[in-house]
């Protein structure tokens, strides 16, 4: 499956063989996990709601349009949910492409837009209490960056 | 009718995960004014629209969008993903 929504854990090596081997053609692939920050070892745990349904509608349409701007050979999405600790992997995306810079690129543009397209939301659990993560205007200037460019 | 669905804060705010709702509203602006008067939990989770979201039939829209034929609404803050 190129798009998985996922309380269990995934195993990075494994995921990126089985992608690799799917892609016949492809030059190169680029891949990226996201983990969850400790926050100077204030953080004991976070939590991830999400949209089931919609959740992988939004991946799924994001995946198709990295594949066509970017004339990937395939993009593969995993994102966790529930609670997680710190240190642990919440998500990872792949990309492979004939050459490098559309495997960075589509990489980019995977993890610049399931930031603020796909319905996740984290909760941190602290020692200061628990608090919903704010979405960063960065992270809407990220997008901006897609649409200036081509 | 409407399955109204809230998550994240809007969610605990509202204490409610899903709401079935009677309603004749024309867009989803109208419904948040009708939503707003259910409770004064309501009211607090719809009182800073621009930290809210919307997504009709699980599509991202706005708050002007028509609600003719949607069965299901969710009101959610900005996303987190990543």
């Amino acid at each position: 499956m190129s798009v998985r929504v996922q309380a269990e854990p995934f195993n990075m090596g494994a995921e990126v063989d089985d992608f690799t081997a799917e892609m016949t053609g492809a030059g190169a692939v680029v891949t990226f996990s996201g983990l969850v920050r400790d926050e100077g070892g204030t953080l004991s745990s976070m939590e991830i709601e999400h949209y089931p349904g919609m959740t992988e509608k939004a991946l799924e349409a994001i995946r198709a349009e990295a594949l066509e701007r970017f004339s990937l050979t395939g993009a593969r999405i995993i994102h966790r949910y529930g609670p997680l600790k710190p240190d642990e992997q919440i998500m990872m995306v792949a990309t492979a492409a004939r050459h490098r810079a559309d495997a960075f690129a589509g990489a980019e543009f995977l993890m610049d837009y399931l930031k603020s397209r796909a319905p996740f939301w984290k909760k941190e659990h602290g020692a200061d209490g628990t608090d919903w993560v704010a979405a960063k205007d960065a992270d809407e200037a990220a997008l901006d960056r897609w649409s200036k460019d081509r | 009718m409407i399955e109204v669905l809230y998550f994240a804060w809007l969610r605990e705010r509202i204490g409610e995960r899903a709401e079935t709702v009677e309603t004749e509203a024309a867009t989803v602006a109208d419904l948040v004014e009708e939503l707003r008067a259910r409770s004064e939990a309501h009211a607090l989770a719809f009182s800073d629209m621009a930290s809210v979201r919307v997504a009709l039939d699980q599509e991202l829209t706005t708050m002007d969008a028509p609600l003719a034929g949607v069965r299901e609404a969710a009101f959610f803050p900005p996303m987190t993903g990543g």
